[in-house]
């Protein structure tokens, strides 16, 4: 089942959450972030190749035009594969993980992911981000040492950055998940008993059983 | 309640019969190894599972069944498959079928409560993961191998997650030593059905490694003993010995050699990866340690140095003779004091008639030594740069001898002078107390004192000129050296074996997992991808491994701190 909404970020771009839901244990959102715009692209191309006029024009030297346009060119390229970021992605998995993925404007795919066991707690923060007070969404990891303590915070969908509004969405859907878990695993520890014990029973004189479903096969 | 299986995407293909593998009760999770085809005697598959679980220490057992249909389902086989979970019970008890051709899976878990009552039996949703066997057995993503002492049958509470689905594919090797082409009783299906992967060149390796170790490691402990020994540690032998690069670099190169050819076998993957690396950058050491001796005796280039080697130093001696003669003269129109001047511009200048004519005794012999010497590039290419570098400090000796000098003559000066100036304002270092206290001193102490503060402090130009040039001097000698050992490092630490599986097989240096949801369709299970993702692109942290320590010694800033304190 897919769903997609709109948002916009902290800065005020527009932003698209789309929600896929394969079922009660398995939920997967997408935000993609504001794309290059033409102007963008425009105005930085026009900057750089104006410098490398204006220091040929100085220099006499015709290799500043030609390395200005494999600047251009390898910047673009760089930029693409390194740091444009397409959209992020969130995949929870009840009872096996959650995992982020960033996908680059290149196709390039950066893949994290966080096992179940490790997760303590999904949970909204505050932080200061320049002159600005920011909601963002992290996973808190369990400490190994203390049990109820907190080893690191995760956060997500760093470079999309929504507002309030769409992280309550995925806020609430991760939470309904993640109590799905606990109470499934709060019962697993009392019933796994049962199941090992019953493992362990012997199987004797199975040999007679199965020459009797051939005959009558 | 929601169970995972994790089935392997070679028997997606497989025909019908037994899912065999490893039930985890506390992930809930049932991991698929391989499958038993048709026909097979019940006993013959669980004595086969028994032998199995001894080899490997994991409780293999059999967990349900796989039926692989065409389009018009067979109600005979599902009747019989259904009658299989009454033979080997296991709870719960997996029933995953796939239609030929089609994409759609569907799968069942049952808790069988008895021939008795079926209608009692409960199912519970399951969710298909699907892992690339080969890829997780080689990626060594599991704990550490087994203590010795662990019972069959185990399941670790710290082998959480799923390091226990890897753990168990991992140590399940037993399983997947018969392939089709094996006449035995029971027929399976695993990645290595097909037949066993192995090498020709891995065998052959792995086979004649014992006995080459063995002698090695032999000769090896020899070098070692007799480099031990005690004539070397007497005090003249021992303090060249600490000083040459050489030795340094021969004594790293044999440790590293001791530790790749010793008989034991590496305790983790990371000590493997380690051993690798060092058997790599030695192997490629020695390659163009002969690729440049091979370069040197082809152009004669030995000949050609010996023969430029004495007028190199001849030219280097007189330059040093000009430059003293400057500074004998009015160097940079500074007005020094004429009669030190004098005295040190001729001790200079003696050191350095000395110095040629030692050069020239060694003259004839010039050749000999550095055809033995470009001999030394077989051990490697860093024990050549090493040598190389050596050869540069004994030829400077003069100009270390110069440094030498000067700054023990500034620092002299130096300490006299504050020591001349705290009485010139009548106060004393405490040595006791490791402060300045003030004191008393008599007219005619302060009258001496205050002259000789005087000539220092007259004589301190000349001496600082003559301790700035040679310190300058020395500190280009120092660059070019530090340039040669900062080679001769990245050689010893580059960890090529590292890089190449990074380009050629990046699963064995995985981090970590990824998923991806496969087509789904609401009512059938959900099917997940597992994959193994390779080395982290934004982390380039490189495993550098550590090298002999005396590259350290001669980094720039510990040279200046030194050159202060004139050592």
């Amino acid at each position: 089942m897919e769903d997609e909404q709109s948002f916009s970020d902290i800065c005020g771009g527009r932003l698209a959450l789309q929600r896929r839901f394969y079922s009660p244990s398995c939920l997967e959102f997408s935000l993609s972030c504001p794309r290059i715009t033409l102007r963008s692209l425009t105005a930085v191309t026009c900057t750089v190749w104006l410098a490398a006029y204006g220091l040929f024009t100085l220099c006499e030297n015709s290799m500043i035009l030609s390395a200005a346009i494999f600047i251009t060119l390898l910047g673009l390229l760089g930029y693409l594969h390194f740091v444009k970021i397409d959209h992020e992605t969130l995949l929870i998995i009840d009872s096996l993980g959650i995992q982020m993925t960033s996908s680059y404007a290149s196709g390039k795919e950066s893949t994290t992911f966080i096992e179940m066991g490790q997760v303590n707690d999904v949970v909204i923060n505050e932080a200061i981000y320049m002159q600005k007070v920011i909601y963002y969404l992290c996973i808190l990891l369990k400490d190994p040492v203390e049990p109820h303590g907190i080893s690191q915070v995760v956060p997500l969908f760093q470079s999309a950055k929504p507002r309030l509004d769409c992280l309550i969405e995925v806020y609430r859907s991760c939470q309904d998940i993640l109590a799905h878990q606990k109470a499934t695993s709060t019962s697993l520890e009392g019933g796994d008993k049962i199941i090992s014990a019953s493992n362990r029973r012997s199987h004797s004189g199975m040999g007679a059983y199965w020459h009797r479903q051939e005959d009558r096969r | 309640m929601v169970l995972k299986a994790f089935f392997p995407t070679c028997c997606a293909s497989a025909d019908s019969g037994l899912l065999v593998g490893r039930w985890v009760p506390e992930q809930s999770s049932a991991v698929v190894l391989a499958v038993v085809h048709f026909p097979f005697i019940p006993i013959q598959v669980k004595e086969l599972l028994a032998q199995v679980q001894q080899a490997s220490q994991v409780g293999v057992t059999v967990l349900g069944t796989w039926c692989h249909r065409r389009q018009e389902p067979e109600e005979s086989l599902g009747h019989f498959l259904e009658g299989l979970g009454a033979i080997f019970s296991h709870k719960p008890w997996f029933q995953l079928c796939r239609e030929r051709g089609s994409k759609s899976w569907s799968c069942k878990a049952t808790h069988w409560q008895g021939p008795a009552s079926p209608a009692a039996s409960g199912e519970d949703q399951v969710m298909l993961i699907f892992y690339d066997q080969r890829k997780v057995l080689l990626s060594q993503l599991h704990p550490p191998t087994a203590l010795p002492n662990r019972q069959a049958g185990d399941t670790t509470a710290s082998a959480g997650g799923l390091a226990a689905v890897f753990d168990t594919v991992a140590r399940s090797e037993a399983l997947f030593q018969s392939d089709r082409f094996d006449e035995g009783p029971v027929r399976l299906s695993h990645w290595q059905s097909e037949g066993m992967e192995a090498s020709i060149l891995v065998e052959l390796a792995k086979w004649a490694a014992g006995p080459v170790c063995l002698f090695l490691a032999c000769l090896l402990s020899l070098i070692s003993a007799a480099s031990a020994c005690r004539v070397f540690k007497l005090w003249p032998l021992s303090f060249i010995w600490s000083k040459l690069s050489t030795c340094e670099q021969l004594r790293h190169r044999l440790e590293q050699l001791t530790l790749i050819f010793s008989t034991q076998k590496a305790e983790s993957p990371a000590q493997l990866m380690r051993k690798a690396n060092m058997l790599v950058s030695v192997l490629l050491d020695v390659a163009l340690g002969l690729m440049l001796l091979s370069w040197l005796h082809r152009k004669d280039l030995i000949g050609q140095l010996a023969d430029a080697l004495i007028p190199v130093a001849d030219h280097v001696a007189e330059e040093l003779q000009h430059l003293l003669q400057w500074l004998m003269g009015a160097p940079a129109g500074l007005k020094m004091n004429r009669a030190l001047d004098q005295v040190l511009g001729r001790f200079f200048l003696y050191h350095i008639h000395l110095w040629i004519s030692y050069i020239h005794l060694m003259s004839p012999f010039i050749e000999r030594i550095l055809w033995h010497v470009g001999l030394s590039a077989c051990l490697g290419l860093t024990v050549a740069l090493s040598i190389l570098s050596d050869i540069i400090a004994l030829l400077t000796f003069h100009i270390y001898c110069f440094y030498v000098y000067g700054a023990r003559l500034y620092c002299l000066k130096i300490h006299g002078l504050s020591s001349l100036w705290r009485l010139f304002r009548g106060k004393k270092w405490n040595v006791l107390r490791q402060r300045v206290d003030s004191c008393s001193y008599d007219l005619d102490q302060l009258f001496i004192g205050t002259l000789l503060f005087t000539i220092l402090v007259f004589l301190l130009p000349t001496t600082a000129l003559y301790y700035l040039v040679f310190t300058l001097l020395r500190l280009l000698v120092v660059a070019v050296q530090g340039l040669i050992h900062l080679l001769v490092d990245l050689i010893n630490s580059l960890p090529l074996y590292s890089l190449g599986l990074r380009l050629c097989r990046p699963y064995r240096l995985a981090a970590g997992v990824k998923f991806r949801v496969l087509e789904h369709e609401t009512g059938r299970p959900l099917r997940l991808l597992m994959q193994v993702s390779g080395w982290p692109e934004g982390r380039s942290q490189m495993l550098r491994q550590p090298g002999p320590v005396w590259f350290s010694r001669e980094c720039p800033e510990s040279h200046l701190r030194r050159l202060q304190g004139a050592e």
